[in-house]
C-alpha cells in the first residue's frame, strides 16, 4: 500500500476559499463549510460507493462530472456543485429513480420522512421526464418486525454496507444484476429466514425510502433513525 | 445433488486448497462446482460460503452476478444461440425466436421434461461461423434462418 | 530448469533441427472457428494419410493457431522447409485429407482447394503481433523458442535496467490496444515510480465486445507471447505476480495459456530467480464469468479479488490502487503482445509502421456483410476503404455498403462516405467512433441503422451491473424509446428525450460502460437521421 503524509489542503468551492485534509472528500469539506450538495446514496459513517450520482460535481478544467462523496480534493482545484448543467442532470437521475420502481407517495410509510421525497422537493422535480418501467417485486413481510418492500428500493446499497460495515453481519447483499438488481438476505430467503441477520434494525433505521420499514406502521407514520449510525461510531470510538 | 459427503466436492475442495482458502477463490471454486454438478445449486453455494469463510449473501451476490453461472440444471440437451453482432445482423434474433417457437420455451429456459435448454450468448467469439449455434458443446456455423431447426434438432439427435 | 541464454539458444537449435528432419509441414488450423468446422478430426486424418503413405519421415502434421482467413476454414497449409515455400489450402473437410496427403507426396499441388496468397488479403496486412499465428505449435513451449522465443526477456534481464524497458516502450509509442489507446510506457512508468513492496500486472482477456475475436486468436495461437510481454512488465515495474483474467467462455484460450504457463514454470522461465537474476514473477490464470462490464479497469480487478463486478469510482486509479489495493498495471492482450518485437527490434523500428500518433499494427475482426470474414493485421492508418475492399473484399452477396461499426458497444457508426478515414485512435474518436479492441462490422444497405444502434443499447443494458442509475436505468429507457422507433411509434419528443438521455447517461454515469453506452446512437443519429425521422409517426 502506499503511505502518503496528510496534510491540509486548499482549494475553492463555488468561488469560496476552503481547506480540508488532503485525504478527505470535496463532500466533506464542503459540509465542514456550510456548502450544501445534494445526496441520496451517501450516508455518514458508511463508505461511499458514488452509485446515485446525485452529488456530481463540476471540476474546472476537467469535462467529467465527479461524484462529492468519493472525489479526492486537490490543491487549487474549483469545484462547482450548483451549476446549470449539474441541475439538469440531477434532475434527469432523479426522473431515472423515480421512473425505475413504484413511489407512490400517498400509500407509503415513509411519506413525509423520505430522503427520495425530499430531494424532489429540492430539485423542484414535480413528475418524472422518463416513462415509467414495469418492474415489479414481491415484498418480504415474514420477519416478525420488519418488512422489505423492493418496489420501493432505489438500490443505494446503505442497508448492505451498513450489515457489513457497523452490524458486522453481511446478512444484506445484491443478487443478479442491472435492472433486476435487488437487495436479499442469504441466499435470496425470506428475511425471518435469514440465518445471519441479528435483526438489529440498523438496515431500517438508514434506509432512504419506505422500502424498508417497521411493522406497525401506517402511511407517513414511519420516522427513521437518521444520527443512529453516527452516534453508534462516536460511541465505540469513545469506549477504545 | 447430495449432501456435501458426496465425492464430486472434493473437486471443489481442491480449487479451493489450490488457492490457499483465501476468499478470493470464490469464483474459481464457483467455476470447478459448477463444472462438477453442472450447476450451482444452494447446497454447493452454502458448503462454498462456509469453506471461504464467505457470507452466504455474498457468495449468493456472486453467483447471480455472472451469467455463466447456472442456478438450475440445464436440460439433458442444450442449444447456445450466439447474439454477438456478427451473429445479429446474420439473422440471429430469427433464429432463436423460431427454435422459442419449436420448443415452446423462452431464452434461458429449459423443456417441461428436461430434455433441452435453449440458452443465448453475448458472443462465443466465431464470427466468422455467423450465425451460430452451440449444439451439446458442438458449434454448427453459418446457419440460415431457415435450416436452422432442422439443423439444430439433427445435431441433438 | 534453463538459467542462461546459451541454454535457452540450445532448446532452439535442437528443436530447430528436429524442425528441420523433416521438410515438409501440413499446417491445420486449430483456431476456434476452424475447431468448430472439425479441424481437430482433420489433423488426425491426415496425420494417419501421411503415415498410410508412408512420407511421415519427410513431412510433420501440427496444429497451430488461427491464420486469420476464418471465412476459408478448414485451412492447412503446406510449408517447404527447406525452400520456404508455402501452399495454403483452404475450405478443407475430413473428404479431403488424402487426396492433400497424396497431392505432398507426388509434389503436385491440389488445385481446387489452393488458396491464391498474392492477393490482397494476404498481402496488405503486416504482422506483427500475429507473426507466429498459423507458424507455431502452441501447445510447444520449444518450437516458441524455436522461433526466437523468450530471447527478449533473458536479453533483458541480463543486459537492460527497468527504465531502460520503460524507455524503449515509451519510445516505440505503442498505445494501449483495449480501445482507449492510453500511452503503455507511461503506465508503466507511473507504476514503476511507485514505491510500494507489491505491485501486480494484470493482462485483460476478458473480450467481451460482440464481433471482436482478436484476443482470442493471440491466446490461443501464441501464449508464450502474452507470458513474455507480461514478464517483462514486471520487471519493467517491478512486479512479481500477475494475472490473466480470460472469459470462461474461451475454454480453448484458457487451456492453452494454462499449458503455456505450467511449461514455462518448468523451464524456470517463470518462478523464482528468472535467469540467473533476482527477478520473480509468477503467472495465474483467472476466469471470468460471462460479464461484459468486467472488462472495466476496476470490475475486472475486483472480479480477480472475488467479488461482484461492480467498478469503483476512478481516480484513484490502478496506478495507485490497483488489486488488492496495491499498485497494478492492467493491459490487454494485444498490447503485450506487442513488447517482445519492440524490444528485440528496437523502438525506431516499430515506430516505421503506423502513423506518427498510433505507431505500429492493430489487429482487426472483419465481420458482419463482408467476403473475408477473419482476423486481419494492419499497419495503424490504412484506410478504411483498404480494409473492407482490398483485405476484406468488399460487401458480401454483390451487396451495397451501408456504415461500418467499429468500437463494439461503445463505437459508432460510420457511414459508406467516409471510407478514405484512416484508421488510428484519433481519427476514429473524431468521426464519434472509437478503435475498440478492433471488432470492425460491416453492414449492408438492407439494414437498418435504428436497429443496429437498439441492438447495442439492449446489449448495454443486459449488460449494466446496476450500480448506478444513469446506466442502470438509462439503457433500459433508450432501448424501450429506440424500440418506439422501429415500430413508428416515435413522438417529436421522444425524440429530443432521447438525445438528452444520451447526454445524460454519457456525462454522468459511474464507469466506462455507461459514458460509452450513448456513442452507437449519437453516431446513427449524426449519419443517419433520416432513419430516425421515418421511426416517427405522423402527428
Amino acid at each position: 500500500m502506499i503511505k502518503q503524509k496528510v496534510r491540509v489542503k486548499t482549494f475553492q468551492i463555488n468561488g469560496i476559499d476552503v481547506t480540508g485534509r488532503s485525504d478527505s472528500t470535496i463532500l466533506e469539506v464542503a459540509k465542514e463549510h456550510d456548502i450544501h450538495i445534494p445526496t441520496l446514496c451517501y450516508l455518514e459513517g458508511l463508505s461511499c460507493v458514488g452509485a446515485c450520482r446525485i452529488c456530481l460535481v463540476e471540476i474546472k478544467g476537467s469535462n467529467k462530472l465527479i461524484p462529492a462523496c468519493t472525489g479526492k480534493i486537490k490543491e487549487g482545484m474549483e469545484v462547482f456543485t450548483d451549476t446549470d448543467r449539474l441541475h439538469k442532470h440531477r434532475k434527469m437521475i432523479l426522473s431515472m429513480i423515480f421512473a425505475e420502481r413504484t413511489h407512490t407517495c400517498s400509500v407509503c410509510v415513509s411519506n413525509g420522512h423520505c430522503e427520495l421525497q425530499d430531494m424532489s422537493v429540492e430539485l423542484g422535480m414535480e413528475h418524472s421526464q422518463v416513462p415509467y418501467l414495469t418492474n415489479r417485486f414481491d415484498i418480504d413481510a415474514s420477519h416478525e418486525r420488519f418488512v422489505n418492500d423492493p418496489n420501493r428500493c432505489i438500490l443505494c446499497t446503505r442497508c448492505v454496507r451498513v450489515c457489513d460495515e457497523v452490524e458486522g453481519a453481511h446478512a444484506w447483499d445484491l443478487v443478479d444484476r442491472g435492472l433486476d438488481t435487488r437487495v436479499i438476505h442469504d441466499m435470496d430467503d425470506p428475511w425471518v429466514e435469514s440465518e445471519s441477520c441479528t435483526s438489529c434494525g440498523k438496515c431500517v433505521q438508514v434506509c432512504p425510502t419506505g422500502a424498508l420499514s417497521e411493522k406497525g406502521v401506517s402511511a407517513t407514520e414511519m420516522v427513521k433513525k437518521k444520527s443512529l449510525i453516527v452516534n453508534l461510531l462516536e460511541m465505540r470510538n469513545r469506549e477504545r | 445433488m447430495s449432501a456435501p459427503t458426496d465425492a464430486r466436492y472434493k473437486m471443489v475442495e481442491r480449487t479451493m486448497k489450490k488457492l490457499g482458502y483465501k476468499r478470493s477463490a470464490l469464483i474459481e471454486s464457483l467455476h470447478t462446482a459448477q463444472e462438477t454438478f453442472g450447476y450451482l445449486d444452494k447446497p454447493a453455494l452454502k458448503f462454498i460460503a462456509k469453506r471461504l469463510r464467505l457470507p452466504l449473501a455474498k457468495v449468493y451476490g456472486v453467483a447471480t452476478f455472472y451469467h455463466y453461472f447456472r442456478l438450475k440444471p440445464k436440460g439433458e440437451h442444450n442449444v447456445v444461440v450466439c447474439m454477438g453482432t456478427a451473429c445479429y445482423i446474420k439473422g440471429a434474433k430469427e433464429i432463436l425466436h423460431r427454435l422459442e417457437k419449436r420448443y415452446g420455451i423462452g431464452a434461458g429456459e429449459t423443456t417441461e421434461d428436461g430434455k433441452l435448454s435453449l440458452l443465448t450468448a453475448r458472443c462465443v467469439g466465431s464470427c466468422s461461423l455467423a450465425p451460430i449455434a452451440i449444439c451439446d458443446n458442438k458449434p454448427k456455423g453459418k446457419l440460415t434462418v431457415e435450416d436452422a431447426v432442422e439443423n439444430i434438432e439433427k445435431a441433438l439427435s | 530448469m534453463i538459467t542462461t541464454l546459451e541454454e535457452l539458444e540450445e532448446i532452439a537449435n535442437k528443436k530447430q533441427c528436429e524442425n528441420n528432419e523433416c521438410r515438409e509441414e501440413l499446417r491445420v488450423c486449430i483456431g476456434s472457428s476452424c475447431l468448430s468446422l472439425g479441424a481437430k478430426e482433420i489433423e488426425k486424418d491426415l496425420k494417419k494419410s501421411v503415415k498410410d503413405r508412408g512420407i511421415e519421415h519427410r513431412c510433420r502434421v501440427k496444429g497451430v493457431g488461427c491464420n486469420g482467413l476464418c471465412a476459408a476454414g478448414v485451412l492447412v497449409s503446406h510449408y517447404d522447409n527447406e525452400s520456404g515455400e508455402e501452399v495454403l489450402y483452404e475450405k478443407i473437410t475430413e473428404e479431403d485429407t488424402d487426396k492433400l496427403a497424396k497431392a505432398v507426396e507426388s509434389q503436385k499441388p491440389l488445385e481446387e482447394h489452393r488458396s491464391d496468397m498474392s492477393r490482397g488479403f494476404f498481402a496488405k496486412q503486416k504482422k506483427i503481433v500475429l507473426e507466429n499465428a498459423g507458424y507455431i505449435d502452441p501447445d510447444d513451449i520449444e518450437d516458441y523458442i524455436a522461433h526466437g522465443g523468450y530471447r527478449a526477456l533473458f536479453t533483458t534481464l541480463n543486459d537492460a535496467t527497468p527504465m531502460e524497458v520503460i524507455s524503449q516502450i515509451k519510445q516505440s509509442g505503442l498505445r494501449g490496444r483495449g480501445g482507449g489507446g492510453y500511452p503503455t510506457g507511461l503506465k508503466w512508468e507511473t507504476v514503476a515510480k511507485v514505491d510500494a513492496e507489491k505491485k501486480y500486472i494484470v493482462c485483460n482477456g476478458d473480450e467481451g465486445d460482440p464481433g471482436a475475436f482478436m484476443d482470442r486468436a493471440i491466446m490461443e495461437a501464441d501464449p508464450h507471447r502474452v507470458i513474455e510481454g507480461m514478464a517483462l512488465a514486471g520487471y519493467a515495474c517491478g512486479a512479481a505476480k500477475g494475472y490473466i483474467y480470460v472469459r470462461a467462455e474461451y475454454p480453448t484460450a484458457v487451456e492453452k495459456l494454462n499449458k503455456a504457463i505450467k511449461q514455462a514454470n518448468r523451464l524456470g522461465i517463470l518462478g523464482n530467480k528468472i535467469a540467473d537474476s533476482g527477478f520473480d514473477f509468477e503467472l495465474e490464470v483467472r476466469l471470468g464469468g460471462g460479464a461484459f462490464v468486467c472488462g472495466e479497469a476496476t470490475a475486472l480487478v475486483t472480479s480477480i479479488e472475488g467479488n461482484r463486478g461492480n467498478p469503483r469510482q476512478k481516480p484513484p486509479h490502478l496506478s495507485d490502487h490497483g488489486l488488492w489495493g496495491e499498485p497494478t498495471v492492467l493491459n490487454n492482450v494485444e498490447t503485450f503482445a506487442n513488447i517482445v518485437p519492440i524490444l528485440n527490434n528496437g523502438a525506431q523500428w516499430y515506430r516505421g509502421f503506423g502513423t506518427e500518433k498510433s505507431p505500429g499494427t492493430k489487429v482487426f475482426a472483419l465481420t458482419g456483410h463482408i467476403e473475408n470474414t477473419g482476423l486481419v493485421e494492419v499497419p495503424m492508418g490504412m484506410k478504411l476503404s483498404e480494409l473492407i475492399y482490398d483485405i476484406g473484399g468488399g460487401v458480401s452477396e454483390g451487396r451495397n455498403l451501408k456504415a461500418i461499426q467499429t468500437g463494439g458497444p461503445s463505437g459508432g457508426c460510420i457511414p459508406a462516405d467516409m471510407l478514405d478515414l484512416e484508421v488510428d485512435y484519433d481519427s476514429l474518436k473524431k468521426v464519434g467512433s472509437m478503435m475498440g479492441s478492433g471488432g470492425v462490422i460491416v453492414t449492408d444497405d438492407s439494414s437498418n441503422m435504428v436497429e443496429v444502434a437498439r441492438f447495442f443499447m439492449e446489449f448495454c443494458k443486459s449488460e449494466s451491473c446496476g450500480k448506478c442509475v444513469p446506466c442502470r436505468v438509462g439503457t433500459t429507457e433508450m432501448t424501450d424509446i429506440l424500440d418506439k422507433f422501429i415500430n413508428k411509434e416515435a413522438t417529436k419528443e421522444d425524440f429530443e428525450l432521447l438525445k438528452e438521455m444520451c447526454e445524460v447517461v454519457k456525462e454522468s454515469s459511474l464507469c466506462g460502460l455507461g459514458q460509452t453506452a450513448p456513442n452507437p446512437v449519437l453516431s446513427t443519429i449524426k449519419y443517419f437521421e433520416e432513419e430516425y425521422i421515418k421511426g416517427i409517426k405522423d402527428d
